[in-house]
């Protein structure tokens, strides 16, 4: 059977899932939104020297002519009805193997659609900041490739409607993150953190190869339509062992405990790599999967308070490392963590929170971005230095980058009416819905994040100077400011606009996700108020810390937690206990046993019969008469044994 | 009479073999030609007879049958499959580039170049004969004719140790072959006591073996294939042979001749022996995981760039076995899928690091670093050489790779989980590899490294550009090995489970309401 | 007469053929004491195909002695040769093939 009519079948008949649609007319050309970075990035790395000088151009036409694409399909999708936004536009059947029929083809629903906008229009904002960042490297050409390839294969990834086809898109991202955090390969350490990014992604990936290979067993396809049309007949331990794997995979590409190890080293990348593919998109792909998988989700509890436990871990954890970094870009990658298990949070409180989830996703991606590259923009001007001992003061020197930036302060730590006010509040209040304890968790991570955003600004921006002798702070070029301010009018507006503008984006996602409202335990107001207070105690004392008192240049010793913290609570010491080096002695070990074992068994057996002949051929004298003695010998015995056998 | 096509697919190379050979000593230029050119033609016969097959038609098709010898029921039948399809057009394809990349490794021997390139053609006419032979003593003749060539291929030419590695690859794989003549013989008593002699594939398939004479005739054929495919523990003559053999002699030997051990045991051991199959399959599902993760941990503790890459085979040649005998239609397509693709990404690193060693002289890591510097274009192309290795999708070797984890989880879990871990350790030997290569800063003497010449172009991007284009388009490639697997899979009793919720199901129940 | 006694005759030629053959080093020598056996066996054979009155005894008679003849045509000519190389028909000093 076709599988575009079993999808629509299917999902025609589902009471919780839209219908699905064939697309016609404009959404049929939803395509364009992957092929045209394809083609950029293609271009870009095929074309070879021709194109060095106008590279930078073809990359961000590309992006943004994308983003002209997922503009206007937005625009068409408003101009449909609520419960008919879910397109499936088939593009060609990918294989049928034994049964196992996979199709390429794009789903277009309210959910993707929010991601393509992200997607497309951050994507594009960092690609024109990146004109700036990266004039002055000789390998632009090639950057603009990989963040080509990257937008492509994230588009991908937000537009399969299988999940194996999904899965192309997550290792694709996977493969230009690897690129871009190892763009500058002639640093070990960047060779090394790329290296690491990828393969503990890839301890994520065989979550996705045996969630994949569980919905085969039960489902017998991999579809989105197949699988979530077949969940509620599904026995419920098939469907916890689906989730769990697919928080695996969601651990691993999000930077979740215990796979959150990589993050931090990945900000060896140039930094707007960090802001597109470490902090805006790439790192929230595991939400999108968890809530693109509702329908599994809302059917394996245990899997669920799993995903919730994940969250808080990490939420707190990122929290507390972003506390004690010195190096700017990882406080703020710290921070990225913490915002994600923020989401993840959501995410596991099921209908109630998916919305949340994205709508946080969403103007993380904003404020985070802004962040990044305003992080971006103060390295450019101080020369590449990130150590924010070495900064401070450099608020008059960076007017645009210092409003900025403190638009995006205000909006991660969630003052009102910044983005993150909205979507932070939101994600708290559903927490404490569920219960106390991972109410507190967020709660408590809010007052955290207060501490270290604020320390970050008060290091950076305020106080003494404390900056290198050859450092001549300046502003950035127009190029790289206008990116800025796009991002920091959208952290302002961001929240709001997208939680209260046209049935806001709770109603936009409700028909994919689904929607539930728990009653709080305690009023609305009094939450909101303890949040605020929470935030501002957060800020205080930070500004206690380091506003107050001029910041050593030298970091001092610190309390124990501190020590941790900077360590990033010791994962890599685990991971290196753990796995590295038993990993290590096992190879060396097993190199020893093939080479004295397996091999060794075999040579053996060939040097000993070597040598039985050695032995037997000294037989062979050369002297004819004791041959001819020999077979008389020979002849004699065998007469003696015919006589014996004929005697009685 | 129709045009014998499969016969001249054969002969083509094998006429080449011996042109080359005649090729008078010092006219290294002209053996070269003449070995590219009739490997080229090959490619081009095989491409007609490839396109000649009918998807759904009979099972053995463009069939050829003259009697060899009458008295004892033997044959020269050839018939193609879709499995043998797939892997004619492999070797068709890789015989070319291999013999391209030969080209300088050729020049850079004190040897005359002449012989390998006679050798390597005979080799492929061997090999395309073992692909296509519908008689059991054909195939086991073939099977052993061609260690000849490929002996001296790894004898003549290579490292210092390539004596001692070619002599190791011919004992173990005639220790192998001996045990294995015993089986064939076997089976042709077999034939013998049903009152039918003969040799013949489509025979000897219709006999009823009773099940102990199965199993001991099928460990016969096992043996032989498992030393040729090479699966742990029989797998230690390939490292030796990978290392001391020329880059490019390598990735001809685990890329295309060893196919015909894994061809062998899904074309041979499985329908000939369908009981003793699903008998020993538990036990080679686990030497299969074993051969999984012990390739790859031992690629990772590896110090020569081409020791390495075989044990990276080793890993996947454990892919390969465990999707044959899972026993399921879509483990045996994953299996055979595989062995297509882990031809092109073997031989593409191979020649790859071919070109690296060519240019440095040394096979050892250590001496590499920061070439992606100097050179970009071989280091890109060693990258999505590494990629394909590790099975990034959309490269062809992933979905291969995943249908074969897939169809193990489905029979066997635990086995499934474990060689899942065998892509996080080749993400780890592949990275690794080319972070020790080609990044960080450049020593000295690599800062003068050349980038990818014309010709080395011309041997890397079709192998690169194949393996993304059946990634991206794989559906007639896999619908051709779908056809074949199926009729080959039919005497094994194994099933797929039906899906535990079947949504035709749920469509029929829709519609009632 | 008694054709025991040819067999036993027959066994003291083989006896005597088969000491030369092992006890001297002279080529020459040992080549004569191997047609004495052969000829001894062909004695055997002979009585025995008149004990038994059967002619089979005497067809391997001739076979025998064919092959004795080619033997010797070859036997010769390569201890010639041995001799013109090393000037010596030593079987002794002939012990170089071996491993």
């Amino acid at each position: 059977m076709n599988t575009t009519l079993l999808t629509q079948s299917v999902a025609a008949q589902t009471e919780t899932h839209q219908a699905v649609r064939e697309a016609s007319g404009l959404f049929s050309g939803t395509w364009l939104l992957i092929a045209l970075p394809l083609l950029g990035a293609a271009l870009l790395l095929l074309g070879g020297r021709r194109l060095d000088r106008t590279g930078h151009l073809v990359g961000c036409a590309t992006v943004i002519a994308s983003f002209v694409v997922a503009a206007v399909l937005f625009v068409a999708m408003l101009g449909e009805g609520s419960g008919e936004r879910a397109f499936l536009i088939p593009l060609w059947e990918w294989f049928n193997a034994g049964g196992y029929e996979v199709e390429i083809s794009l789903l277009l629903d309210q959910l993707s659609m929010a991601f393509v906008l992200l997607i497309t229009g951050v994507g594009s904002l960092i690609h024109v900041y990146s004109i700036g960042y990266m004039e002055h490297d000789e390998r632009r050409r090639r950057f603009f490739g990989y963040l080509n390839l990257f937008v492509a294969a994230m588009l991908l990834l937000v537009l399969a409607s299988d999940f194996l086809v999904l899965f192309i898109g997550w290792e694709g991202v996977g493969l230009a993150s690897y690129l871009l955090i190892g763009f500058w390969q002639h640093k070990p350490s960047a060779a090394v953190a790329a290296k690491k990014a990828f393969v503990v992604n890839r301890v994520g990936d065989m979550g996705m190869v045996l969630a994949v290979a569980s919905m085969l067993v039960v489902f017998g396809s991999s579809s989105y339509a197949v699988v979530f049309a077949g969940t509620e007949n599904a026995p419920v331990g098939w469907l916890n062992a689906i989730g769990l794997f697919l928080l695996l995979a969601a651990c691993g590409k999000s930077a979740q405990f215990p796979l959150q190890s990589w993050l931090l080293d990945a900000m060896e990348g140039p930094t707007p790599v960090s802001a597109l593919i470490h902090a805006a998109t790439m790192v929230t792909a595991g939400v999108y999967l968890i809530v693109r998988s509702a329908a599994i989700f809302d059917l394996a509890p245990e899997a669920r308070t799993a995903v919730v436990v994940v969250g808080a871990v990490t939420l707190l954890m990122g929290a507390i490392i972003g506390c004690a970094k010195d190096d700017i870009k990882k406080a703020l990658a710290g921070s990225t963590m913490s915002q994600i298990g923020y989401m993840m949070l959501a995410a596991g409180l099921g209908p109630a929170g998916y919305a949340f989830a994205i709508f946080h996703l969403i103007t993380h991606g904003f404020f985070k971005a802004n962040l990044f590259l305003g992080a971006g923009s103060v390295m450019h001007g101080m020369n590449d230095e990130v150590d924010m001992r070495r900064f401070g003061a450099l608020r008059a020197a960076m007017p645009v980058t210092f409003a900025t930036f403190a638009i995006g302060y205000l909006a991660i730590i969630g003052i009102p009416p910044f983005a993150g006010f909205f979507s932070k509040d939101q994600i708290i209040e559903a927490a404490f819905a569920e219960g106390l304890v991972v109410g507190l968790c967020a709660l408590l991570g809010a007052g955290i994040t207060a501490f270290y955003m604020t320390r970050v600004m008060l290091m950076t921006f305020l106080g003494s100077k404390r900056w290198a002798e050859e450092a001549h702070p300046h502003e950035s070029p127009r190029v790289m400011t206008w990116p800025l301010i796009a991002l920091g009018a959208l952290s302002v507006v961001g929240g709001a606009g997208l939680l209260y503008l046209g049935g806001g984006i709770v109603d936009w996602l409700e028909p994919v996700t689904g929607e539930e409202h728990h009653d709080l335990p305690v009023p609305l107001a009094v939450l909101m108020t303890s949040t605020l207070i929470t935030v501002l105690a957060g800020a205080a004392v930070a500004w206690l810390l380091y506003g107050r008192r001029p910041v050593p240049e030298v970091a001092p010793r610190g309390n124990p937690l501190t020590v941790a913290a900077r360590r990033d609570l010791y994962g890599d010491a685990v991971n290196e206990g753990l796995f590295m080096r038993p990993g290590q002695y096992l190879t060396r070990s097993l190199v020893y046993a093939e080479s004295r074992g397996v091999d060794g068994t075999i040579v053996g057996a060939a040097k000993a019969v070597g040598g039985l002949s050695t032995r037997w051929r000294r037989w062979q004298t050369g002297f004819v008469r004791s041959y001819a003695l020999t077979m008389l010998a020979g002849a004699g015995l065998v007469v003696i044994a015919m006589l014996l056998v004929r005697l009685p | 009479m129709t045009f014998p096509w499969l016969t001249t697919l054969i002969a083509v190379p094998a006429l080449g073999a011996v042109l080359t050979a005649l090729v008078p000593a010092g006219r290294g230029r002209l053996a070269k030609q003449s070995a590219l050119a009739f490997a080229l033609l090959t490619l081009g016969v095989a491409v007609a007879v490839i396109a000649q097959f009918e998807i759904g038609g009979d099972r053995y098709q463009l069939g050829e049958q003259y009697t060899w010898i009458d008295a004892l029921g033997i044959h020269w039948a050839l018939g193609i499959d879709g499995i043998g399809a797939a892997l004619v057009g492999l070797a068709a394809v890789a015989t070319p580039i291999v013999a391209l990349a030969m080209w300088p490794e050729a020049d850079a021997e004190r040897r005359d170049p002449k012989p390998f390139f006679a050798l390597l053609l005979a080799s492929e006419a061997l090999i395309l004969t073992a692909f296509l032979a519908k008689d059991l003593l054909l195939f086991y003749v073939v099977f052993e004719a061609m260690l000849i060539p490929l002996y001296f291929m790894i004898g003549m030419y290579g490292g210092p140790q390539r004596r001692y590695a070619a002599l190791k690859f011919l004992l173990y794989n005639i220790f192998g072959g001996l045990v294995m003549l015993a089986a064939v013989i076997g089976v042709y008593v077999q034939s013998i006591d049903a009152g039918a002699p003969s040799f013949l594939l489509m025979d000897l398939m219709a006999l009823d073996i009773s099940a102990n004479a199965q199993r001991w005739l099928f460990l016969g054929f096992m043996l032989a294939f498992a030393i040729k495919a090479p699966l742990w523990p029989f797998h230690t003559w390939l490292p030796d042979a990978a290392a001391e053999a020329t880059p490019s002699n390598a990735a001809f030997l685990s890329g295309v001749a060893d196919k015909v051990g894994t061809f062998g045991m899904i074309a041979l051991a499985v329908p000939l022996f369908p009981v003793a199959a699903q008998d020993f399959a538990p036990v080679i599902v686990v030497l299969a995981v074993v051969s999984i993760v012990y390739g790859a941990l031992l690629a990772i503790g590896q110090t020569d760039i081409k020791r390495l890459i075989g044990y990276v085979s080793i890993s996947h040649f454990g892919f390969i076995v465990l999707g044959i005998f899972v026993l399921t239609g879509r483990g045996a397509t994953g299996a055979t899928f595989y062995m297509v693709n882990h031809g092109l990404a073997t031989i593409a690193l191979f020649v790859i690091a071919g070109f690296m060693i060519a240019r440095r002289q040394s096979r050892m890591i250590a001496d590499y670093g920061g070439i992606q510097k100097p050179a970009p274009k071989l280091a890109g192309a060693f990258l999505i050489a590494g990629l394909s290795g590790l099975a990034l999708p959309p490269l062809a070797t992933f979905l291969s790779e995943f249908l074969v984890i897939a169809a193990t989880f489905e029979q066997y879990r635990a086995a499934g989980v474990i060689a899942t871990v065998g892509i996080v350790l080749a993400a780890l030997y592949v990275l690794w590899l080319y972070q020790r290569t080609m990044t960080g800063p450049v020593p000295e003497e690599n800062a003068g490294t050349r980038d990818l010449g014309r010709r080395e172009t011309m041997v890397v991007a079709p192998l690169l550009a194949l393996i993304l284009a059946i990634g991206v388009f794989p559906r007639t490639v896999v619908d051709v090995i779908d056809d074949g697997v199926a009729p080959t899979l039919a005497e094994v009793d194994v099933e797929s489970p039906p899906p535990v919720v079947s949504v035709t199901d749920l469509v029929v129940e829709g519609n009632d309401h | 007469m008694n054709p025991t006694s040819y067999l036993v005759l027959a066994t003291i030629l083989f006896t005597l053929g088969s000491g030369g053959v092992l006890l001297r080093r002279n080529a020459l020598v040992a080549f004569m004491s191997v047609e004495l056996m052969l000829n001894a066996a062909n004695l055997a054979f002979v009585a025995f195909a008149r004990m038994h009155g059967a002619l089979d005894g005497q067809i391997v008679a001739f076979f025998v002695m064919i092959i004795a003849a080619a033997e010797v045509v070859i036997g010769l000519a390569i201890i010639v040769m041995i001799f013109r190389t090393r000037r010596s028909a030593s079987v002794d000093d002939a012990s170089l093939l071996k491993l």
